[in-house]
């Protein structure tokens, strides 16, 4: 009798288990290696947004059809991480050349409390001329953060006279239809990102070729 | 042969510690490369890296830290779990006798809390290093591009080569 309700329960225990690292392998891990690098997205990730630029405007993800764009996550009160981040976007747009251009670099903030269009249009030039600073109320991030798969949390500290945010820390690639096709895990390189960039902007330019015959 | 290896390793010896490395010495420590990042006037934080070795075989332990620049200062260093990264106060960091310690983007860093004004590329930040068992020791960073990935004394000497981008240095080097 023992050893069945032992068996049970071990039964049970490996079922959760394994129940619980396939849930959390779906979360975290909802991309594959893809030989065009980064990885390649097989679950929806992104959709519409309305947030507020760091010029005031209110924009909506429109403004980013017909380029592609390299959107990282992040807040200005992160001495580390996020300068990391965006200083690699600034590279990579750097090694794709002219290719760059059709590249609009985003970062969209975690910590709308503290980043301000004011706080972000101070801070986005820092890193790249074009690098377009996105905040919006705690309800608009929230929307986005969860469309994008982004996990956040403030982090108070009693110690502390000031909160820090934990956040993942992805860099999303989309297309000029606003579809994410890659996402680059933190700390992959400039030139590895922008081969991904060069490899998709080539894979639809011969796409177009094969439909109509001519490029665009 | 004999020959070879020696002018081998000169030529190594050369390499490793280029004559404008950014070296500071003291009795204890031989701290190099130490540096951090320009920040914009509302950003209230920066970060501080470097490698810090111990001149001997004595170990130690970097308690804390002081500076002119910031209203407080503080270590910290990051853990990522699920993909989230999770920066946190460290309570210090241990100096083997026999190796060194690198604060690194992703990694250590010493956190300036409270800037008292933007740190400016190409300026020096001052700092206070506090041992456990050497007692202080003071030292400056040299401040690189908000983007930059590691000190510009650490990169190879052909760090000029541009990718065409009008916005030019961001610190990253080739």
């Amino acid at each position: 009798m023992q050893r069945k309700l032992f068996i049970f329960v071990f039964t049970i225990v490996v079922v959760v288990f394994f129940l619980g690292a396939w849930l959390n392998l779906r979360v975290v891990e909802p991309v594959e290696s893809t030989p065009v690098g980064g990885m390649a997205v097989n679950v929806s990730i992104g959709g519409p947004f309305e947030l507020t630029n760091h010029t005031g405007a209110r924009v909506t993800d429109e403004f980013l059809r017909g380029s592609y764009a390299l959107i990282y996550f992040g807040y200005t009160f992160c001495p580390d991480i996020c300068p990391t981040g965006l200083g690699d976007i600034a590279v990579t747009l750097d090694e794709l050349g002219d290719d760059g251009g059709h590249v609009i670099p985003v970062m969209i903030t975690i910590d709308p409390e503290r980043d301000t269009p004011e706080v972000l249009a101070d801070y986005v030039p820092l890193f790249h001329e074009r690098l377009v600073g996105l905040t919006g109320t705690e309800a608009d991030i929230k929307d986005i953060a969860e469309k994008y798969r982004v996990f956040y949390r403030r982090f108070e500290d009693p110690n502390l006279t000031f909160y820090l945010m934990d956040h993942t820390s992805f860099i999303y690639l989309l297309d000029p239809k606003g579809r994410t096709v890659s996402m680059f895990r933190y700390g992959t390189s400039p030139e590895e990102m922008a081969g991904s960039i060069r490899k998709h902007m080539l894979s639809r330019a011969n796409t177009y070729q094969t439909q109509f015959g001519s490029p665009p | 042969m004999i020959a070879r290896f020696i002018s081998a390793s000169v030529t190594i010896l050369f390499l490793a510690t280029p004559a404008w490395a950014n070296e500071q010495r003291s009795e204890h420590f031989l701290i190099s490369h130490a540096w951090s990042r320009a920040t914009a006037p509302s950003q209230k934080v920066g970060a501080v890296f470097m490698t810090i070795a111990t001149n001997g075989d004595k170990t130690d332990r970097l308690i804390g830290a002081l500076s002119s620049a910031a209203e407080s200062v503080q270590i910290h260093g990051h853990t990522t779990v699920n993909n989230v990264m999770r920066m946190r106060q460290v309570g210090g960091i241990d100096i083997p006798a026999d190796g060194d310690i690198t604060l690194a983007p992703g990694g250590l860093h010493i956190m300036l809390i409270g800037l008292k004004a933007p740190l400016l590329e190409n300026t020096l930040v001052p700092l206070v290093l506090e041992f456990e068992k050497a007692g202080t020791l003071e030292i400056e960073a040299e401040v690189e591009a908000p983007g930059a990935k590691q000190a510009s004394s650490r990169a190879p000497a052909k760090s000029t080569e541009s990718h065409g981008s009008s916005s030019g240095h961001r610190g990253h080097k080739h």
